[in-house]
């Protein structure tokens, strides 16, 4: 694979997916922390909100230790290079909570839409276009159809103005030869100024290989996280990334060594748990599970007598897509009730 | 048994077509009009199913309200149209019940207050969304116990029964159902979540409601209010059904429902759009036992 003098725009998650791996306690000094160091190390962006996006607190997906408009208030200021993102999900959030983020200074939204749902993003990406924001479709739960459907959905977020595209593998459960399929479909099927992103999982320790295939394919953003905190066994664990990158002389612009310690010196002492490939999240990326059911299922599980894996499995089983957390109390209840 | 109530459809979409053949079925309510805007499958099927049609929209059949004595307008179409229905309408003495998003009109979910808005001649009723007419009853079972700091209600749905109208204004979807799950429901805040769901054969709808308590929950009161509340609102969706819960941990309650509709012409996973034609219906039904027993005057007509 030849990836020499390719230029990829990388993306840190540890903030954004790393607060479903926190239960979205991440505190402000936490934040504000590891944002500047990733700042330092030259991370052009770096995404801060609810794990669930903009409005996500809720019981159904948990109440984070504060809101997404003060970790933004607390972070935005402090960065010299680095752009701030912020994840959107229609349905969970609304266009006041993308005003807001935009007046505090996030310079990029990301819509994320269920792959086949596209068509209830066109509200929100327009406004992120009104407002002049960097706006990028973020495709879910890639692995649920195939390249051509999932060009069509992209064509529709280009269509409402998205300047990018990504294709999210939400349940760690592609290989490469997939991602190389539909990243292609998409490079050769929308214009050749609309950029293309890559947001994997490493639930079947698949994230740096597929980040590889994407952009060997044509994507040039490609998500990850420092340490891999992030929902399942975590994100493309960005330093990883980059010193691969390093190795194969793609241009990424960032300092490895910097990078490295911000994930050794900040996040993972800051981690509940060791992020990693354990049964459970290895079960996501098998049956092909949203990532962020992980924790939910655990203690489901736990509470009502229910393995975690019987439980994704059968998640999975049931076609349950991004946001259906509470599908998974309800199952264990009726789960439990089948069992007595 | 008094005369049925005339009323119009407007919209003879999907949703127009269910609440005709249900309303054709009403002791109270005579559909007599279809309204759309152009020559469509709808209006064919309506003409088949033996009613007036107009494809000149609200304006095609203003002159023929006295004369057929239409009293109720249901209007099926979009939250943007309804204004202009619901003005040209009511100066008529017309009462409308909204099924858009508008929300112009008070609230009404029909287990919750259709009795105070028959009570107080409301001239225009808007039924929320499918998610808040699956869900308030539920939080007001809660809310009538005991006081509820915060409402919150998921509810799911099937690709399929999510039409072009909501996925452009999901917006309005989130935000309307919010405030009704506070204003109606009786939360002090709410929130609203509605995930798509693409699975086949399509998912039935499926609901959960989440509560915060401000005191320790009465568990008793609570589940007996929560049964009886799914009582009232299977008495116009049957396929209305509880599947766990409610469920107290501290002061969280939570119920799991599942929304089955009737299959009338839309098919029975569709419970989201089931629900909102029968409650639609059953708000107008209501109001006329109410005139049928004298307790609702209607507006004067020369």
């Amino acid at each position: 694979m030849d990836l020499q003098g390719k230029k990829v725009t990388l993306h840190d998650m540890s903030l954004r997916d790393g607060m479903h791996a926190r239960r979205h306690q991440i505190s402000i000094d936490e934040m504000v922390s590891v944002a500047s160091g990733l700042d330092e190390a030259g991370m052009p962006l770096i995404e801060v909100t609810h794990g669930d996006g903009l409005g996500g607190a809720s019981v159904n997906y948990g109440f984070p230790a504060h809101s997404d408009e003060e970790y933004l208030a607390a972070v935005v200021p402090k960065m010299k290079q680095a752009k701030i993102s912020v994840l959107h999900v229609p349905g969970i959030g609304t266009l006041d909570h993308i005003r807001m983020a935009d007046d505090h200074g996030a310079s990029t939204i990301r819509i994320a839409t269920h792959c086949t749902e596209a068509d209830i993003s066109e509200q929100h990406i327009c406004m992120g276009r009104d407002l002049s924001m960097d706006t990028v479709g973020f495709l879910m739960m890639a692995h649920m159809v195939d390249e051509q459907q999932f060009l069509t959905q992209a064509l529709l977020m280009e269509s409402y103005g998205a300047n990018c595209i990504y294709c999210t593998d939400s349940a760690g459960y592609m290989l490469p030869d997939e991602v190389t399929q539909k990243i292609s479909t998409l490079r050769a099927g929308l214009q050749a100024e609309t950029e293309i992103g890559f947001h994997g999982h490493h639930n079947l320790a698949m994230g740096v290989a597929n980040s590889l295939a994407a952009i060997e394919a044509g994507a040039n953003r490609i998500d990850g996280s420092v340490a891999g905190l992030g929902a399942g066994a975590g994100n493309t664990p960005l330093e990883v990334l980059c010193a691969v990158l390093h190795r194969m002389g793609a241009e990424d612009g960032v300092d490895l060594y910097k990078v490295m310690d911000v994930a050794e010196d900040l996040v993972v002492p800051m981690m509940d748990q060791p992020i990693r490939v354990d049964r459970d999240s290895l079960t996501l990326g098998y049956a092909g599970v949203y990532s962020s059911f992980l924790l939910f299922a655990k203690r489901a599980g736990e509470k009502y007598g229910i393995s975690a894996r019987d439980l994704l499995v059968e998640l999975g089983r049931r076609g349950t897509v991004g946001g259906q957390e509470d599908m998974i109390e309800d199952l264990a209840l009726t789960m439990s009730t089948e069992k007595s | 048994m008094a005369e049925k109530l005339k009323a119009l459809i407007i919209g003879p979409g999907n949703i127009g077509t269910d609440l005709l053949m249900k309303a054709q079925r009403s002791d109270w309510i005579e559909p007599v009009w279809m309204v759309g805007v152009e020559q469509s499958e709808g209006i064919q099927r309506a003409q088949g199913m033996g009613v007036k049609t107009s494809i000149t929209g609200v304006d095609g059949v203003l002159e023929h309200i006295a004369a057929d004595d239409i009293r109720i307008a249901f209007d099926a179409t979009s939250a943007y149209a309804h204004a202009e229905h619901a003005r040209k309408l009511n100066a008529l003495g017309v009462i409308m019940v909204d099924l858009t998003p508008a929300a112009i009109g008070p609230f009404c979910v029909p287990p919750v207050n259709l009795a105070e808005h028959s009570a107080s001649l409301t001239m225009n009723v808007n039924m929320v969304t499918c998610g808040g007419q699956a869900t308030i009853p539920m939080v007001h079972a809660v809310s009538r116990v005991q006081s509820v700091a915060y409402g919150e209600i998921v509810a799911t749905v099937g690709s399929k029964s999510v039409g072009p109208g909501t996925r452009k204004n999901i917006d309005e979807f989130t935000r309307t159902t919010s405030t009704a799950v506070a204003e109606i429901g009786g939360a002090k805040e709410g929130k609203a979540i509605i995930i798509i769901n693409p699975a086949e054969p399509p998912l039935i709808m499926r609901d959960t409601v989440h509560c915060l308590v401000d005191e320790e929950p009465d568990r008793d009161a609570i589940t007996q209010s929560v049964h009886e509340m799914v009582a009232e609102v299977q008495k116009y969706v049957p396929g209305y059904r509880l599947v766990n819960g409610p469920v107290f941990d501290a002061k969280r309650v939570s119920t799991y429902l599942e929304v089955e509709g009737l299959g009338d012409f839309l098919p029975k996973y569709a419970g989201n759009l089931d629900i909102m034609t029968a409650a639609g219906l059953r708000t107008a039904e209501m109001l006329a036992e109410e005139v049928s027993n004298g307790r609702f005057a209607l507006p004067d007509r020369a």
